[in-house]
């Protein structure tokens, strides 16, 4: 049952760093979070890590396995062979602050910036009307745990510091996009998308949606609705001379 | 001092909870300059683990709900020891605090009206949960989380305080913390402080909560000498997962139940039967066939027994597993397979599902889950008063799970986002208030100093033990001495283990530099662990009766002195020290709501 796992994890800060290797017990059922805590508590009790709910609901163990970007609370031991050697290191994406934990500024700057829900008035009653079906879309993008996996796979910013001013990244033109089919919301949000946020910077390569541990369909519910309505303000003058702020949109 | 940040607000809040960002967005907009301190990033807090839902009376699906059926379905949940004007103020409120969500782009479930929709839980009379999916916390993190970006309220992410820091008339000046990055010192100066860090459960074994769930806002607010309520009371949600055990205690939500699901031990038996109490017997089905009417017909037929309020569904789980009849880890079966179809649990239960398949390998479409108690939540907290959220230190406030009285003896579910954003929101505004009309000098160099140095102080000894061992000995000591089924000479020993552990946690050391260090931040979190077990530990021996979230083999049943008596902490140097006092006493005509039922 019990087993002593090959791992290797980049320890280190903004300055430099490197892999080491440990030996760590592992048991039946265990993720590679756990694995991570024991080694905390028996071999190297300030290796740095985010974590708190440890059940895939907070989105804060983010890092990459063996290269490929996960969610460490999701990943359980039993998916890999036990003679394996395990890599862990930060997001790549991110400048480092330590061993596991990355900068994630970029990303809060992004939400940030976007221009914030503004909601119709509501009913004479005092509450909001909407069905069940119109607020479906929407709730699909809320489901969003700001793992930022997605932000840290998109080959628009991986690799390119340089783009990151001008694209907010997968996580963030959802968000656009989930305003844009809010029901309430009042705003005409496709010109900033495209403009702003870098829509255009996106080749629908379908990376973010692959490593969403929510499941969530980006591309194809969020990111690719998001170009069509875009296209069709920039083509359809009528819209185009519509597009007031506070005015409910088509 | 050099080395250290520092910042003058009107208003900090400690924490980005559901309770700390409400707090917030309400100081704002009374006008305060206002910070968030919060220990991890912006959005993760423990809030985002609830998942049934809001409770909150707007008689969307059920017309004939209101406030005073929630106010009455409240105080019998906490078996009538709540403070009777906190559980009043929150029935009433808790309708409008749902609303404004939307208005800040909450997207509830909807009935078929268009109208938020409601679901029913435990303990509460009619379907009256703000809901959406099993989510709903995230969705109100997300929702505050958004509304603070949006209002420009500063937030201070990673930090973690360490001290409030008072004057010398003995008046709230600031706080006093680190930066988890680099380890560097901040001062917070400010005339208001609202503790909104929620609860206690790393000091237990089996806990459903994250590891910024310490008790430090206990802990703080004891050291600058405000008093804790009825620290005994520790709910043991019902339904944690059992197997396998690196995620044993993460929670499984009350909507299993709320949807239909069902609980059986190893015989197959529907055994929530046989543990009905007479004080709800009158509205609990008696046969399966009416319970299992109720799900469509809740108007001619009573709840079932899986519904009862979760200190009795705990007790009966914790009963049949010790009775030999358990499931194969150690657990009870909650069924929905047999009772649903799969795409009606998937619709309704998606993270549920998620979880399991992640976590378990166990497909709840196909098969039972196996569940047992976890510990949960306290009621317990910070002694406030009901209008204001105003501990008895001049600028102290507490919202959330760290205030205590909302609750009573045991909480029901659903009632806690609501507290958080009821009571949230008059923090925010009753610590507006206070600054409006307060300054406050700045802090002295030395008081300062004091501050670094008590921090810092595990970083200069040498050869001591490893503040994870601590915490493991604690977290046993606190799982088996002081859980769920309490007898005098187990708290005893678990008193006199914690004491060994305060004498060891002095000496401890720690290894590496002041960047992002958890075993530091393990070291500075261990004595208000020890602090707050202490107080459970003191106040649950001295409560000689069996009541809500508290349960003593060797005092079974409630007893009436008791049901009139709070039980009060306060520091006593490095210690705790208790004292009996009254219940505030409900005023006549809200005390006919129950001679009604
Ligand atoms: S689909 Fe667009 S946003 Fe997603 S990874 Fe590809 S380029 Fe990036
Ligand atoms: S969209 Fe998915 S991958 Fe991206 S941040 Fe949200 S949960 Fe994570
Ligand atoms: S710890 Fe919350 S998602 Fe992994």
């Amino acid at each position: 049952m019990a087993y002593e796992a090959s791992l290797r994890v980049w320890r280190g800060d903004d300055e430099g760093g490197g892999l080491e290797d440990f030996l760590v017990e592992v048991n039946e059922g265990e993720v590679v979070l756990d694995i991570i805590h024991r080694l905390q508590a028996t071999q190297a009790p300030d290796l740095a890590v985010r974590w708190n709910c440890k059940a895939g609901k907070c989105g804060s163990c983010s890092a990459e396995i063996n290269g490929r970007p996960r969610l460490m609370c999701l990943t359980r031991m039993g998916t890999f062979d036990e003679e394996e050697v395990i890599t862990i290191t930060p997001l790549r994406a991110f400048p480092v602050i330590r061993d596991l934990v990355t900068d994630v500024w970029f990303n809060y700057e992004k939400a940030q910036s976007i221009p914030p829900f503004t909601p119709r008035e509501r009913d004479e009653d005092g509450n909001h009307r909407m069905q069940q079906v119109d607020v479906e879309r929407s709730q699909e993008f809320r489901k969003c745990i700001e793992c930022f996996l997605c932000q840290d796979t998109c080959h628009v910013v991986r690799d390119h510091e340089e783009n990151k001013p001008s694209f907010a990244g997968p996580r963030f033109l959802m968000r656009i996009a989930e305003l844009d089919m809010h029901p309430l919301d009042t705003l005409d949000r496709r010109r900033a998308a495209q403009d702003d946020f870098g829509l255009g910077m996106c080749n629908i390569t379908k990376c973010c949606t692959e490593v969403c541990p929510e499941g969530i369909k980006i591309t194809d519910n969020a990111l690719i609705p998001m170009k069509e309505r875009v296209v069709d303000r920039k083509y359809v003058p009528k819209t185009w001379l519509g597009r007031t702020i506070g005015r409910r949109k088509d | 001092m050099t080395d250290l940040e520092r910042h003058a607000y009107d208003v900090v809040v400690i924490g980005a909870g559901g309770a700390g960002l409400r707090a917030a967005i309400e100081a704002h907009e009374q006008g305060a300059r206002t910070a968030v301190v919060c220990k991890s990033l912006l959005g993760k807090a423990h809030t985002v683990m609830a998942e049934g839902g809001i409770a909150a009376a707007m008689g969307n699906v059920y017309p004939e709900d209101g406030w005073k059926v929630h106010f009455r379905d409240t105080m019998r949940g906490g078996k009538m020891l709540n403070h009777w004007r906190m559980a009043q103020l929150h029935a009433q409120e808790a309708p409008d605090r749902v609303r404004e969500l939307e208005d800040w782009g909450a997207l509830f479930d909807r009935t078929p009206a268009g109208l938020i929709s409601q679901r029913d839980f435990g303990g509460h009379r009619y379907a009256r949960l703000a809901h959406v999916g099993d989510r709903t916390g995230l969705e109100l993190i997300r929702t505050l989380q958004q509304r603070t970006v949006a209002l420009g309220i500063d937030v201070y992410m990673e930090c973690t305080v360490t001290k409030v820091i008072k004057q010398q008339d003995g008046s709230i000046q600031g706080a006093f913390g680190y930066r988890r990055e680099n380890g560097r010192f901040v001062l917070w100066q400010a005339p208001s402080v609202v503790l909104a860090t929620g609860g206690i459960g790393k000091s237990y074994k089996v806990t459903s909560n994250s590891w910024e769930y310490t008790g430090d806002g206990h802990s703080l607010a004891l050291q600058a000498g405000a008093t804790l309520v009825n620290m005994e009371f520790v709910q043991f949600h019902p339904t944690g997962m059992v197997w396998p055990p690196s995620v044993r205690g993460i929670l499984v939500t009350e909507s299993v139940r709320g949807d239909g699901g069902i609980l059986k031990n190893s015989n197959g038996s529907r055994f929530m039967f046989d543990y009905i109490p007479d004080y709800f017997r009158k509205e609990t089905a008696e046969t399966e066939e009416e319970a299992d009417r109720w799900y469509t017909d809740k108007k001619n037929n009573r709840r079932p027994p899986e519904l009862l309020p979760r200190d009795e569904v705990a007790r009966a789980i914790n009963s049949e597993v010790k009775a030999g009849r358990g499931s194969p880890h150690g657990g009870v079966f909650l069924d929905i397979a047999s009772r649903h179809d799969a795409d009606y649990i998937r619709k309704r239960l998606p993270s549920m599902y998620h979880q399991f398949k992640e976590l378990a390998e166990v497909d709840i479409t196909k098969e039972p889950m196996e569940v047992g108690p976890t510990c949960h939540y306290v009621m317990g907290g910070v002694e406030v008063d009901p209008e204001t959220a105003a501990a008895k230190v001049p600028g102290l406030f507490a919202a959330g799970e760290v205030a205590g009285g909302m609750h009573g003896s045991n909480r029901l579910g659903g009632n806690s986002l609501s507290d958080l954003l009821v009571f949230g929101r008059r923090a925010g505004l009753a610590a507006a208030e206070r600054a409006r009309a307060t300054t406050v000098p700045n802090v002295a160099d030395a008081v300062l100093k004091e501050a670094a140095g008590e921090a810092l102080a595990p970083f200069e000894r040498d050869g001591g033990e490893n503040p994870y061992t601590l915490h493991a000995e604690l977290q046993t000591a606190m799982n088996d001495l002081v859980g769920i089924i309490r007898v005098a000479g187990e708290m005893t020993e678990a008193l006199e283990r914690i004491e060994a552990l305060k004498v060891r946690a002095k000496a401890l050391t720690v290894e590496g530099q002041r960047p992002y260090n958890p075993g530091w931040h393990l070291a500075l979190d261990l004595p208000h662990m020890l602090r707050v077990s202490e107080c459970i530990a003191k106040a649950a021996l001295e409560r000689e009766e069996s009541r809500g979230g508290h349960t003593r083999d060797d005092f079974p049943g409630p007893r009436e002195e008791w049901g009139a008596l709070n039980v009060i902490c306060s520091a006593d140097g490095e210690d705790v020290a208790l004292t009996r006092q009254p219940l505030p006493v409900m005023p006549p005509d809200l005390a006919e709501i129950f001679e009604e039922s």
